[in-house]
């Protein structure tokens, strides 16, 4: 008990995280008798947080580096109506198109990074005329036809479709999507191999670990979770292909940011940049690149949205820019830099859209909602800093 | 007693993990320029800063008498309202603002709803005098030296109207002149009825101006000496701050010479653009291997900026010359060539630029040779643990951790974080920049200690240090900088302190 106590205090402000947003989604569940749970709802919410969720995680490594991206917004609608066209007008396959939007958001993101890696302009500047040239370019190429209608099936599907049950069965677990348990069971059982495989290495160089009781708790705790997960996903249509796509972003950025040497490069340059460069890290490429991932991102974060409403409209992408700096800032990421988490960041977006989503079913005023989410934005800043004052 | 115009009795303070003060007793004379030492780590700046507020009243325990009174300080503040004014070891000066300015921070003199400028100009002519400082106040602080701008703290915390001043390491910076005059001016306020404590690591400045001497380890009290009464001497301060006597401050070393290069450069001139002059001016000079090279110098005199120039650039200089290393013609573009060829660069200020703070011990040891502790860029945790685990027990770095941000420790354990993140590049030279600033005398000893292993096991060091007797006792041969040249090379078996000071002093 006394160790629970210590390892809760230690890591206060991650568990914290993951308490507010199963308090939020009880007190919905509750207020709404349990509609905000419903396998529907739930698949529908993970559907809006994706292009949000892609976003957040692109900003947080921005914001790590002392820097921030307000282009991201508009440039994504832009990306997502140069799709539509190239889909609509030019009859290009689904993965041209894809592949298009994916090189341009790199390129765009390159060119935001160049004036402020390179000429020393603030971030903010820079990419607040990325974010005015972005809006221009958006309302020119939607112009002419206003709301662009997305004929691709296969790209629409990306945003509204789930993937396809590979075992349908009759008698089976009728109502659950197969495919999607199993998944979800793969992942339990990797979860619990890894966890035991790094306690077992952790043990093998004498390092400190959670005694067996606890570790065990642990692995079952999380395992439930992810089970719980699983079967209201599996409820309804399964797992949906943004749903897939929004967890393979957050995988592939939470090993870059905790395992590799980039991700490494990348705090260090956060929290001193000029320490970082002494130590021989090229803080200019580490820039760049932070930037460019942000702007593929941006890209895919506008096939998504795109996909979801299978069209483009000139208004595509309005204040995506800030909605993603709030969910990083509620997800534990630090404005003084070198201080975030991927993960964090993505339970920041869950809970931001937990959040729209239950009060538009609770039918709150839109007003009311603005106010809402902004005092939890103050809220949890304010709870990071304290927490994190308290350690210090 | 009356005549004490503070005393803090019965002090602790406990951080997680650490118990910093226990049991302190700690009392100061009106009048006097009491000095505060012992090693880093032994509680002075945290005695400091439970004095001053920062540590609010409530964090602590024990009382604080001021004046003969009880005092609860919840804050800075407070503090400064009863009288204490306190200098941090890093000065609180917005470069931006005049100097003027700065000065009346807080309580600038107001005529209505508007600051009235010319009387806060006036003022701070009337306080500038008083430490003896003949400036415009309305330049602009950056625009000062380092020695002047901690003159301009003094003159900003006396607009205070302060009985008490405190200063955390004042001279840490500063070179022998300004040393000097820093002194000078405690001496006067002295007897304009100005109380000081002063910290300082430098026990020689500390013989020379304290009336009375409190000597704290690990957070305890050891022993209050009183000048007048007491025999004092460097010998004796050392023992009581470290607990054992240090015989020779120097540890000593063979040195076996080798006739083989690492380093040599050659008419090597160095033009910053943005201050529109040439900081280094044909220097020539050479480093053996397993030698130890002193560069001496005045703070300003284009030591860093050689040293820079050398390490990849990073202050985008215009460069010309040659620089061989082992033999090899380079021109780096960016640190992390020099780092690949063999060259380290420990700066001379960790807290800036040489350590990320707010990371671990063991993220900070493997920064600059991820690629030792990782394979197809990815990297392995538990041989990045284990690898920081080894420095810490060979450089005897005191931490709970190697999970231990780099913040809470004191200087002399920042600065071995800092050695082992090089030692583990295992560079063939090493640019050692004022290897032991604001760092206390066991500490320098244990950094000494190392710096002599390295080049016994055939590393080559490049010390830069504005401390002379460092340079003479450590180095096997200085080279001496002035204005951007190098004026001078000397043996250091045969050199002295006042030959190198005529060489340093010659542009």
């Amino acid at each position: 008990m006394n160790e629970l106590r210590t390892v809760l205090r230690k890591n206060v402000r991650e568990y914290g995280m993951y308490f507010a947003l199963a308090l939020i989604m009880a007190v919905f569940t509750i207020l709404t008798n349990g509609r905000f749970i419903s396998s529907r709802n739930m698949a529908n919410l993970l559907n809006q947080t994706g292009y949000i969720a892609v976003l957040a995680v692109g900003m947080t490594l921005v914001i790590i580096i002392r820097h921030i991206d307000l282009s991201v917004g508009f440039l994504s609608g832009f990306l997502g109506a140069i799709a539509a066209i190239a889909l609509a007008q030019w009859n290009w396959p689904a993965w041209a198109a894809i592949l298009l939007v994916l090189v341009m958001g790199t390129a765009a993101g390159l060119l935001t990074a160049f004036p402020v890696a390179r000429l020393g302009i603030p971030a903010f500047v820079a990419s607040l005329a990325g974010w005015l040239i972005y809006r221009g370019a958006l309302m020119l190429v939607t112009a002419a036809t206003g709301t662009i209608i997305v004929p691709n099936e296969a790209f629409n599907a990306i945003g509204t479709g789930y993937i396809p049950d590979l075992f349908p069965s009759e008698t089976f677990l009728p109502e659950l999507h197969k495919t999607t348990l199993l998944i979800g069971a793969i992942a339990i059982v990797l979860f619990i191999l890894g966890q035991i495989n790094d306690r077992k290495r952790k043990m093998q160089y004498n390092f400190e670990v959670l005694s067996n009781g606890l570790f065990a708790a642990k692995l079952v705790f999380i395992s439930v979770i992810l089970g719980f997960i699983t079967w209201i996903l599996a409820g309804y249509n399964g797992m949906s292909w943004t749903v897939v796509i929004m967890l393979a972003v957050v995988l592939v950025y939470d090993f870059i940011t905790r395992r590799t040497v980039i991700g490494r490069h990348i705090y260090a340059v956060g929290g001193n940049p000029e320490a970082a460069e002494l130590s021989g890290i090229n803080v200019k490429n580490i820039t760049m690149l932070v930037f460019a991932s942000m702007g593929f991102l941006s890209g895919l974060a506008g096939i998504l949205f795109t996909a979801r409403l299978k069209s483009a409209t000139p208004q595509a992408g309005t204040l995506f820019e800030l909605d993603a700096i709030a969910a990083a800032y509620i997800g534990g990421v630090s404005a003084a830099g070198g201080i975030g988490t991927i993960t964090g960041s993505m339970i920041g977006a869950l809970v931001y859209m937990s959040l729209m989503n239950g009060m538009n079913l609770l039918g709150t005023d839109i007003s009311l909602q603005y106010v809402i989410r902004g005092l939890v934005l103050l809220f949890a800043v304010i709870f990071d800093v304290s927490t994190r004052k308290r350690r210090g | 007693m009356s005549d004490h115009i503070l005393e803090m009795r019965h002090i602790s303070k406990s951080f997680p993990g650490v118990r910093a003060l226990s049991d302190v007793n700690f009392s100061v004379k009106r009048g006097e320029i009491h000095c505060l030492v012992g090693e880093n780590g032994a509680g002075k700046s945290t005695l400091m800063k439970v004095l001053s507020g920062v540590y609010p009243h409530t964090e602590f325990e024990g009382s604080i008498l001021f004046n003969g009174k009880e005092v609860k300080f919840s804050g800075i503040h407070d503090s400064e309202k009863a009288g204490i004014g306190i200098i941090y070891q890093e000065l609180a000066l917005v470069p931006e603002m005049t100097v003027f300015e700065n000065i009346m921070l807080g309580h600038e003199i107001r005529r209505g709803l508007v600051v009235d400028q010319n009387q806060m100009i006036k003022r701070s002519e009337e306080l500038l005098k008083r430490v003896r400082l003949n400036i415009n106040p309305t330049i602009k602080v950056k625009d000062l030296g380092i020695g002047k701008q901690q003159l301009v703290e003094i003159a900003k915390a006396l607009s205070r109207n302060v009985s008490l001043l405190i200063l955390d390491e004042p001279t840490a910076a500063l070179n022998e002149d300004d040393c000097d005059n820093l002194l000078q001016i405690l001496r006067e306020l002295k007897q304009q009825g100005v109380t000081s404590i002063m910290i300082s690591h430098k026990l020689k400045e500390v013989l020379s101006i304290a009336d009375t001497i409190t000597v704290l380890r690990d957070g305890q009290t050891i022993c209050t000496l009183d000048r007048k009464a007491d025999k004092v001497d460097e010998q004796l301060l050392i023992k009581h701050m470290v607990g054992r006597s240090i015989e020779n401050i120097y540890p000593p070393r063979d040195t076996k010479q080798s006739d083989e290069v690492v380093l040599e450069v050659r008419g090597w001139n160095a033009y910053d653009a943005a201050l529109g002059r040439k900081v280094l001016n044909d220097v020539n000079f050479k480093v053996h291997k397993g030698e130890i090279v002193g560069l001496a110098g005045l703070v300003g005199s284009g030591r860093t900026e050689l040293a820079r120039s050398l390490f990849g650039n990073p202050d985008g200089y215009q460069l010309q010359g040659e620089v061989y290393l082992k033999g090899q013609k380079c021109r780096f573009r960016h640190p992390g060539g020099a780092i690949r060829s063999g060259l380290a660069y420990a700066s001379e200020d960790r807290k800036r630029n040489g350590l990320i703070l707010i990371q671990s011990i063991q993220y900070n040891i493997s920064l600059a040779n991820l690629e030792g502790v990782s394979r197809n860029g990815i990297v392995n945790e538990e041989l990045d643990k284990q690898t920081a685990n080894e420095f810490v027990k060979s450089l005897l770095i005191k931490t709970p951790g190697i999970h231990q941000l780099v913040m809470n420790l004191s200087g002399g354990n920042q600065q071995k974080v800092s050695v082992a993140k090089w030692l583990f590049v295992g560079p063939d030279l090493l640019i050692f920049d004022e290897p032991t600033r604001g760092i206390d005398v066991g500490a320098k000893y244990e950094i000494y200690t190392i710096m002599n292993q390295l080049v016994a096991k055939g590393m080559s060091i490049l010390m830069i240090s504005s401390e002379l007797p460092e340079i003479l006792g450590m180095s096997d041969r200085i080279y001496v900088v002035a204005n951007g040249h190098i004026t001078g090379e000397l043996e250091a078996r045969s050199a002295t302190q006042e030959a190198v000071m005529q060489l340093a002093t010659q542009y």
